[in-house]
């Protein structure tokens, strides 16, 4: 590349020495020796293969488990850049859930002109089995997973609201985990802020959303696809720490009105289902017909206030990368308040300036799929190459409203481990909030995703990225 | 609990005996061959057959051969009985009843598979495998001493604990159906050099060789022998012991659910024919029509606990 941005780097800033939160981590790390340090990351390695946190790769017609790689080193905030992180997506997952309640009942955002009709009408993600219904509580996205990203002192964007089924969360909690073990010193040293009640805060927020037919202290329980499911660690671990059962569809059925699980006793009813299986495959009978993998009629049972679904059907619509340039428009109609995070610039290709400014521009753009996730279907203009580009342009012409479009961002970079010491790399950070009737609880720390492979800015797992503790520090 | 979750429980558990048993029969053949190369393909041949694998292991080679036949024993995952094939089972119950387990529990059996796995990734070499074999026994015990010190008694714990003892009078008792025969009283044989070696086998093959010399004074005689697998209830491996455990654990299922079904009548009717039962009169039945007997009730059985507590829809 001709003219390299300056990255914000947020262990040593723009300038000289570290910035004062990671003064004193700085300290204990110059004591250290790399290659001890080195030996202590290879031990970490074997403890997460050890516990089994890991997610499945499917190729070559075999099933092979990986890790996602962790670094020691971690990345660090303080607690005022906390306080308005912390303020801010209190305040999305507010809105979110207002809209998904409007979007689905009186659409007042529409009438009001905040948001065309088209951008709802025409949308997969919109469910028209959820029009009218009234979730338990109100609460549409129970458990919301914001990925935000920072490129200067002062300067977080959110780059997507997760609204639907966000993952990684048992990351947070192992990467703690594992860093206890391995430099328990270190946190004698530094005050870094517990992130291990977040088990105990989702059952908490889930039970407080109990359906009406819930007549007694509310059961519990998370649905998963299955043990081939990529993630299906993270649902163990999740149902596990809860102390709540981890069912699939085969073990569940509609018994009385009520959803239920096959139990050595009988069938039990279950009043909160943490379902990790998405809209499609929730309900054959209402959704796709072909899923095994849901409980057939469970939406029914739903709408007539049996069971409460977290996160509630039809949430999609509200992260939604289309919708998304809406946001702030959103946060300042359901709130009255000016959204406290803010947008990445977006340009909606559906819309003709837009997408004309976007062909123009495209080796300095992102380009993403509308509906796409995981970091696949996009394009990042100044990393590709003339032929890249030149086969997107083709792509983005014949179907431009499946595109947005985003200035790279200079995100900024913590350092990881390698050989020859410390080295910069491009990170991202997902906190994770509940929201219940009670109100939203945002759990101090995240998941920090590193992109491993120098300069480069993809930090998904499936395209080489890892992940690192993330401190929040006490006042 | 879930009716799955208990299914889950019972096979790791069963899997896990299955794992360990698997490796004594080897270590059992491996001893014959060793030392008496004549007697080894009959004694490979009847170690398939105990575990009804002749007819797979014949369908891939052509005769039976030791090196090949403990490769297909140890590592073949074509093999669903094989040691590869028994802890990858084992796992994948631990994995779909993660919750279930302590993290004790899981780890030592994710260890076990992620060690076996590197162990016998390549077909093992002679002078390796008395070390592999008491590597597969080390960790399988290690798994059991885990759900014992870590376990809550519930009814997981139960269906565990039913699991391992169901698979371990199983084995017991295949072993017992191949070799009825040179359990037999026959004066032909009495005293030779060959069955005490035969005998032995047995007693390998069932982990039983240590605690029969304890208990009998080292005498070898095919009706102590056959007394002891299958009545002698000091012995952790006889049928009579298993049986007395997984009806202990199906009785403490029934206190802590408040109800009986109807697997309690099964499990009562085998424990009672144990009770009832002298070694002579097994010998006057027939030895052989007993053991046959045992494993159609074993199955019977088997299904029924399945039903009665909705391990599958």
């Amino acid at each position: 590349m001709a003219n390299t941005p300056r990255f914000y780097d947020e262990m040593f800033g723009t300038g000289d020495g570290p910035r004062a939160p990671y003064r004193d981590y700085d300290a204990w790390f110059s004591g250290e020796e790399v290659n001890n340090l080195r030996r202590k990351s290879m031990q970490a390695e074997a403890l997460f293969r050890l516990t089994g946190i890991t997610f499945n790769v499917y190729g070559m017609g075999e099933e092979t488990e990986r890790l996602i790689p962790f670094d020691i080193v971690p990345r660090i905030i303080t607690a005022k850049e906390w306080s308005t992180l912390e303020r801010g997506i209190d305040q999305r997952v507010r809105a979110i859930n207002s809209f998904l309640h409007d979007i689905y009942h009186r659409q007042e955002i529409i009438r009001a002109g905040r948001v065309p009709a088209e951008m709802i009408a025409r949308n997969d993600a919109f469910l028209p089995q959820m029009i009218g219904v009234a979730p338990p509580g109100n609460i549409y996205t129970h458990i919301v997973g914001t990925d935000l990203v920072r490129t200067g002192e002062n300067d977080f964007y959110v780059l997507e609201d997760n609204a639907r089924t966000p993952s990684g969360v048992s990351y947070m909690l192992e990467n703690r985990e594992t860093m206890l073990h391995m430099f328990p010193e270190l946190f004698s040293q530094v005050k870094v802020r517990r992130v291990s009640q977040y088990p105990r805060s989702l059952r908490r927020s889930l039970a407080a959303c109990q359906p009406p037919a819930c007549s007694d202290y509310p059961t519990v329980a998370v649905l998963t696809p299955g043990i081939h499911n990529s993630a299906y660690y993270e649902h163990a671990f999740l149902a596990d720490q809860m102390g709540v059962e981890l069912v699939e569809g085969a073990d569940l059925r509609v018994v009385d009105g009520r959803v239920a699980m096959r139990t050595t006793r009988g069938y039990t009813p279950i009043d909160v289902l943490y379902r990790r299986v998405d809209d499609d495959f929730l309900d054959p009978m209402n959704f796709n017909a072909d899923s095994m993998l849901g409980v057939p009629g469970i939406l029914d049972v739903y709408r007539a206030g049996g069971i409460t679904i977290a996160n509630a059907p039809g949430t999609g619509i509200a992260d939604d990368k289309a919708i998304y340039s809406y946001m702030p428009e959103i946060v300042e109609f359901y709130t009255g308040e000016k959204a406290i995070l803010k947008n990445v610039p977006t340009y909606r290709c559906s819309e003709p300036e837009a997408l004309k400014y976007v062909l123009d521009n495209l080796a300095e753009l992102v380009v993403k799929e509308v509906h796409g996730s995981g970091g696949y279907g996009m394009l990042v203009g100044p990393a590709a190459s003339k032929k890249e580009i030149a086969g997107f342009r083709a792509k983005l012409m014949a179907k431009p409203g499946n595109y947005i479009a985003q200035p790279t961002l200079s995100l900024s970079t913590v350092p990881i481990l390698t050989k020859a010491g410390l080295a910069p790399r491009h990170v991202d950070l997902r906190p994770f909030a509940l929201a219940s009737p009670k109100g939203v609880e945002i759990i101090p720390g995240g998941l920090t995703r590193v992109a491993l492979k120098k300069g480069s800015l993809v930090v998904n797992s499936s395209q080489g990225g890892g992940t690192k503790d993330t401190w929040v520090l006490e006042d | 609990m879930l009716g799955k979750t208990a299914g889950g429980v019972f096979w790791l558990m069963r899997y896990m005996e299955r794992t360990e048993n698997m490796a004594r029969m080897i270590d059992a053949g491996l001893r014959i061959s060793l030392t008496r190369s004549s007697a080894a393909e009959s004694e490979w041949t009847s170690i398939l057959n105990a575990n009804g694998l002749l007819a797979a292991y014949l369908d891939k080679h052509q005769e039976v051969e030791g090196a090949k036949v403990i490769n297909f024993l140890l590592r073949d995952r074509a093999n669903p009985s094989s040691v590869m094939s028994a802890v990858e089972a084992a796992r994948t119950n631990a994995r779909l009843v993660r919750t279930a387990l302590t993290r004790e529990v899981w780890e030592a059996v994710n260890e076990c598979w992620m060690e076996l796995c590197a162990l016998l990734d390549r077909p093992a070499k002679a002078q390796d495998l008395p070390a592999i074999l008491q590597i597969i026994r080390q960790r399988s015990a290690y798994v059991r001493g885990s759900l014992a010190g870590t376990m809550v008694r519930n009814d997981v714990y139960d269906f565990a604990r039913i699991g391992t003892f169901f698979e371990r009078a199983d084995n017991a008792a295949r072993v017992l159906d191949v070799k009825y025969y040179i359990l037999l009283p026959s004066i032909m044989h009495v005293g030779s050099a060959s069955d005490n070696v035969q005998w032995e086998t047995i007693l390998r093959a069932t982990s039983s060789a240590r605690a029969y010399q304890t208990l009998h004074e080292g005498e070898y005689d095919p009706r102590m022998i056959a007394q002891f697998l299958i009545l002698d209830k000091r012995l952790p491996r006889s049928l009579a012991f298993c049986y007395r455990k997984i009806s202990d654990n199906l009785d403490y299922v029934a206190k802590d659910y408040g109800d009986r079904r109807p697997c309690h009548g099964l499990v009562e009717q085998i424990c009672h024919r144990f009770e009832t039962m002298t070694i002579d009169k097994i010998f006057e039945y027939g030895l052989h029509e007993f053991v046959t007997e045992f494993l159609a009730d074993s199955q019977a059985l088997g299904r029924q606990i399945e039903q009665d507590y909705r391990f599958y829809e």
